[in-house]
């Protein structure tokens, strides 16, 4: 048990890692390509030097991210392979689908229409090359889509049966796939990377005024990129509302372990910061915090938008107290009776496969009847203890806030810098604490996203797909120090290109600075 | 303006093929950050694919098993046991 262990830890750990870095890139290629197209769609529009200029220098900064974060997310298929066989097996095309499409329409926009975009200058007509740009924004977020659909299948299984011959969950619904939870997913992290691209652009472009370099420049970008910026954050927000909605439906226990709720009321309050008490279990009387500022309804009104509705806590979930998909309150299985019923449909799928070895028809047809009865409580037939189901309550408290309290002061942010931009023009330029606070400002967004995506991931633990197949029952029989060695590869690749990225970045920033950026650079000398 | 509608401006004699290998070529050729980016983009596909891939990360199931029923029943043994 404890090398088992040892191997999910590490394979957890080497996922995360992997996810996280490939996470590093991605949003700003989402955000970059809009402002891009943004500001390519004004150069249309205007057919003034400066504006070709600006996009040109913005297309080469999203060049060099997307060129090295491009198949970082590949890695991510070798570990399904690898390290979670049992988990690529069972989750059959219903995970595979959305990937294959992923890699057909990524394949297809990106490299043709990326292309043309990058090359295609004095090459085609403007328009086509304006269209480029916009398939190419598409494309990438059409990739974003694929993926967050299979992503969000794993936290809300629908639109498959399984089927215990193939050992294989079988699609019979494609279009279940686009459930609430993959929609609100996919905008909320579209978006997100907006919001990001934009605090981004800002950071670059304050920098510049701090420098005294290209002013109008550095003044154009910060009104583009805050508006993208902008829209990108309230549209998050937006989403991300739609999100906690459909987790309070579908995820009940995640929404408890991001507020460290353990007992649910009516009228629920939300902790707007606060210490989770450690020592607090499902099934101990300690107190849920160690200190709170709570605000009073929040939980209820983030869960059901309704501020006198129940939310459920940790413990009321175990106990069987929860809540439909409709909001109302409900009693459902508890825990160890879902343990128990796992272990059943567990059995049951093994005695299925020796009467199908034996060649019993009658045996498996009653092993299948068994099976199918307890199958929606497969997964918790892997667990010993009611501990085991629940998610790591501190790591999903603290990043929802992180996240939360970081977006919020984005919104401000890049309200701020737009109204800032837009007054008199000495008023940016000579404002050197928000220059300051907007380069300082870029990490944190990162920081804020990343978080977010820890909310995401780690709150549904320990589930690879919920309800069905817990981490544990999805690893591999590989041995820990193979996993280890790779874990650390890996560390030593991501951190060498992500290292090769700012540092090619930077070198192309400070070099363009000091050219002139009112001019094309075919006309600069 | 005529050039502007004429989509790629290449010889109206060449096949539609030439023209891409063209536009890529010539695309490549005229990059100037691009040339280290490319060097960064091959040199981590090598190592993910020829590396990583060949040597740490095979497909178990597909490696030890000859047949998705062969590849089935193990995922019943490991899921079942």
């Amino acid at each position: 048990m404890n090398e088992l262990m040892t191997t999910v830890d590490w394979s957890r750990w080497q996922f995360a890692l992997t996810a996280i870095y490939h996470w590093l890139f991605v949003p700003l290629t989402l955000g970059l390509s809009v402002i891009v197209a943004v500001m390519e769609s004004i150069w249309l529009k205007k057919r003034t030097e400066k504006w070709l200029a600006c996009t040109k220098f913005w297309m080469t900064i999203f060049g060099i991210n997307f060129a090295i974060g491009v198949a970082t997310g590949i890695i991510l298929e070798f570990e399904f392979g690898t390290n979670w066989s049992n988990y690529s097996w069972f989750v059959g095309d219903i995970f595979g689908a959305p990937l294959a499409i992923e890699g057909l329409l990524a394949f297809f926009l990106e490299a043709t229409f990326g292309a043309v975009m990058f090359f295609g200058w004095g090459k085609v007509s403007p328009k086509f090359h304006l269209a480029s740009t916009w398939l190419t924004t598409i494309g990438a977020s059409i990739s974003a889509l694929w993926i967050l659909v299979a992503n969000a299948w794993m936290q809300y299984p629908v639109g498959m049966e399984f089927d215990p011959d193939q050992m294989r969950n079988v699609m019979d619904n494609f279009w279940a796939l686009f459930s609430g939870i993959a929609v609100n997913k996919f905008f909320h992290a579209v978006f997100s990377g907006w919001a990001l691209a934009g605090v981004f652009v800002i950071g670059v472009s304050c920098w510049f005024l701090l420098k005294k370099r290209n002013e109008d420049f550095a003044i154009r970008s910060i009104k583009v990129g805050g508006w993208v910026g902008l829209m990108g954050m309230l549209l998050t927000m937006y989403t991300g509302d739609g999100s906690a909605v459909e987790v309070a439906r579908h995820q009940p226990m995640k929404l408890a372990a991001m507020e460290g709720l353990y007992k649910g009321q009516q009228g629920q309050g939300i902790v707007a910061v606060g210490l989770v008490n450690p020592e607090k279990t499902w099934d101990n009387a300690e107190d849920e915090y160690l200190f709170k500022i709570e605000i009073p309804y929040g939980l209820s009104i983030l869960a059901n938008h309704d501020m006198n509705s129940f939310v459920p806590g940790i413990a009321d979930i175990v106990n069987g107290v929860s809540v439909n998909a409709e909001g109302d309150t409900i009693n459902t299985v508890s825990y160890p009776e879902r343990m128990e019923r796992g272990k059943a449909a567990i059995a049951a799928l093994r005695e299925y496969g020796l009467a199908k070895e034996a060649g019993d028809e009658a045996a498996k047809a009653e092993s299948l009847q068994r099976f199918e009865k307890d199958y929606p409580y497969f997964g918790y037939g892997y667990f010993d203890k009611v501990e085991e189901a629940i998610p790591p309550v501190g790591v999903t408290f603290y990043t929802f806030r992180i996240m939360v309290i970081l977006g919020s002061y984005f919104l401000l942010f890049l309200l701020v810098a737009l109204i800032m931009a837009y007054r008199k023009r000495s008023t940016i330029v000579k404002t050197k604490w928000l220059q300051w606070v907007a380069i300082c400002s870029v990490p944190f967004m990162w920081i804020c996203s990343e978080a977010g995506w820890a909310v995401a991931e780690v709150g549904r633990q320990p589930w690879t797909v919920q309800d069905l197949l817990p981490t544990k029952a999805a690893i591999s029989a590989i041995p820990a120090g193979s996993v280890i060695l790779t874990f650390w590869i890996f560390a030593a690749v991501f951190t060498i290109l992500l290292i090769a990225e700012l540092s090619i970045m930077m070198r192309f920033i400070g070099h363009e600075s000091k050219q002139n950026l009112e001019l094309d650079k075919a006309n600069r000398k | 303006m005529a050039e502007e509608n004429a989509g790629i401006i290449v010889g109206r004699r060449d096949s539609w093929l030439k023209r891409v290998w063209r536009f890529y070529v010539e695309g490549f050729k005229g990059m100037t950050i691009g040339r280290t980016l490319w060097a960064v983009i091959l040199i981590k596909l090598f190592v993910m694919f020829f590396i990583l891939k060949l040597f740490f990360f095979p497909n178990l199931l597909n490696t030890n098993y000859d047949t998705d029923a062969e590849r089935a029943e193990a995922v019943r043994t490991n899921l079942t046991k």
